[in-house]
């Protein structure tokens, strides 16, 4: 009961946040904060670190960015391409990646997703160091204008929300259960006939699905894809944005890529603009050392002892 | 021939680099026996188990299954097909509910574990079943509780209670009453009596007083090689058999104190 209103106290704030915060900001952040909450699939309830997800999120935003500069379809369908594509790419990464674990899962992971950074690099349709510029938003179901950014603004709600959901709804599912199972003790699951590889490769290709949603938004938001979201310090990005919010809970990846992409937003803009990656860093040191749980795990805790 | 036999294995050699841990075993397990696998330490039962369930692959060799050669199969679907193993430290999924544990092995007959889509109220129709099967090992009274609370003893007991949901022919329970205090140990032995009815056991055990009370057959094992066969009066009553455990007697004595005071470090950390 208590979450639920949490829930809903978080829906209004998020309803009528641009009306007081700049909306292609708000819509910047839900980006990356459905971006975490997919890496989190893996991280927080398989509990494999990919070290390659930026692939997922530059494939979704290229394909999108490109199908809308090329092809005339309507900004959802390019996304829902986009988020296909990145699945697919997830698919065939998944395969190749789950029958490893721990550090050889993430080598595995950023040795493919280097590749891609590499044709994404070299390939004539992106645009290599320039990025895809110019990205059209164009209007929603062929009728809503998404030049408006506030009109921008709820269709990126809406799509957090939806991803939101449906990683909601795979951690508290029968498939969720099993992916527990296999968190907790994988030899068990195995012996109770489970083939946990094929678990975790399913997981993956959700995860990688909705990173690539993730990416597709975010080229409409910014009106740009780029290498940027391809690179390795992306997938870097993600897992200090999911540590510091808090691995393995449902709202610390959003939590957490609030922080991170606040205090990008702002500190690069300062005076202390060059020391930005410092103070990252350090916040990264001391989540490590301090705060395990990060700051959604630490919060659960202090609830749960005082009124659980 | 081979019908009698739920399990049999030919020829069985595991090699690691140079050291053959299990040589040339020829097992027979009888249909609704309780096998019991002994030996002294190092003599290799736990590596027959992780062959008999391909969590190792054999070097050479055969495993019949119903006079099926289930060899190449992998682990998965080698419980999927009947046998089921237990693990030598005990194997629960300690975050979950302890009704959760056992739903997740009635869980997966049911087709819907690749359903990510929906909600988990849809395995709540499971939960009847796995309240009956806690029941059956006296573990009801703690569906609710988080497995991670539960002491030692209750952690095995729903580990055989998740592993009778999937129904095997076969049950493969590797030492089951290690490192258990002594009515603890009363208590696992005979619930493996009560569900050895209708099916087959084959067990790893230290304890010798439990072996003697549940076995019909028993296996020695040495240095992986079988030493002797048969029920307990002929095997205690071989003088090789005595030999083989004089020299280790005192280690395995000493072993199994170690093991228990780790498992009271342990315990007392989860109480804390």
């Amino acid at each position: 009961m208590k979450i639920n209103k949490l829930y809903l106290v978080l829906l209004l704030l998020a309803l009528v946040a641009p009306f007081f915060l700049y909306p292609v900001f708000l819509a910047k952040l839900l980006c990356f904060a459905l971006f975490a909450c997919a890496f989190n699939l893996m991280l927080g309830y398989v509990g494999l670190l990919s070290f390659g997800h930026a692939a997922f999120l530059g494939t979704g935003g290229y394909v999108t960015g490109w199908l809308m500069m090329n092809s005339g379809l309507t900004p959802e369908l390019a996304i829902l391409l986009g988020t296909l594509t990145a699945g697919a790419l997830g698919a065939l990464y998944g395969k190749l990646s789950v029958k490893r674990e721990g550090i050889y899962f993430a080598m595995v992971t950023l040795a493919l997703s280097q590749l891609v950074f590499f044709i994404y690099l070299q390939a004539p349709f992106t645009g290599g160091e320039d990025g895809m510029q110019g990205v059209p938003r164009g209007k929603l179901f062929g009728v809503i204008d998404l030049s408006d950014n506030i009109s921008m603004y709820y269709f990126v709600l809406a799509i957090f929300l939806f991803g939101f959901w449906l990683i909601h709804r795979t951690v508290h599912s029968p498939f969720g259960q099993v992916l527990k199972a296999i968190r907790e003790n994988e030899p068990r699951a195995t012996s109770l006939g489970y083939n946990v590889n094929d678990y975790k490769w399913v997981a993956f290709t959700i995860s990688a699905a909705l990173a690539g949603l993730a990416g597709s938004t975010k080229t409409l938001v910014f009106q740009l894809a780029s290498l940027t979201d391809v690179h390795w310090h992306m997938s870097g990005e993600v897992v200090l944005m999911t540590l510091v919010g808090g691995v393995g809970t449902i709202l610390g990846p959003v939590v957490g890529a609030g922080v991170i992409v606040t205090m990008q937003n702002y500190l690069s803009s300062g005076e202390l603009g060059n020391y930005l990656h410092i103070i990252m860093g350090l916040i990264f040191v001391i989540c490590v050392l301090a705060f395990r749980s990060g700051i959604v795990g630490e919060l659960q805790k202090v609830w749960k002892r005082n009124f659980g | 021939m081979s019908a009698d036999y739920v399990l049999e294995t030919r020829n069985l050699i595991k090699a690691f680099k140079g050291f053959t841990a299990v040589d040339d075993v020829n097992l027979q397990v009888t249909r609704g026996h309780i096998h019991a696998l002994i030996g002294p330490n190092g003599a290799g039962k736990t590596t027959v188990f992780n062959l008999l369930t391909k969590f190792l692959t054999p070097t050479e060799g055969r495993i019949l299954f119903n006079g099926t050669d289930i060899t190449a199969m992998k682990p998965a679907a080698i419980a999927r097909a009947g046998v089921v193993r237990s693990f030598q430290i005990s194997a629960v999924f300690p975050h979950l509910t302890v009704l959760e544990n056992v739903r997740i092995a009635l869980q997966r007959k049911e087709g819907n574990s690749f359903h990510f889509w929906r909600p988990q109220s849809v395995l709540n129709k499971l939960n009847d079943r796995a309240i009956e099967l806690l029941d059956a090992v006296g573990l009801a009274e703690f569906a609710s509780a988080q497995t991670v609370d539960l002491s030692y003893g209750r952690k095995r007991a729903l580990e055989i209670a998740t592993t009778l949901a999937l129904e095997p022919e076969l049950m493969l329970l590797d030492e089951p009453t290690q490192g258990m205090g002594h009515e603890d140990v009363g208590l696992v032995a005979d619930l493996i009596k009560k569900v050895s009815v209708g099916r087959t056991i084959l067990m790893v055990e230290h304890n010798l007083h439990v072996v003697s009370k549940l076995a019909d057959r028993i296996t020695v094992l040495q240095r992986g090689a079988i030493l002797t066969e048969g029920d307990y009066a002929t095997v205690s009553a071989d003088p090789r058999v005595r030999e083989a455990y004089m020299g280790t007697a005192a280690s395995a004595e000493q072993d199994r104190i170690n093991a228990e005071a780790a498992q009271a470090e342990r315990q007392e950390e989860v109480d804390a």
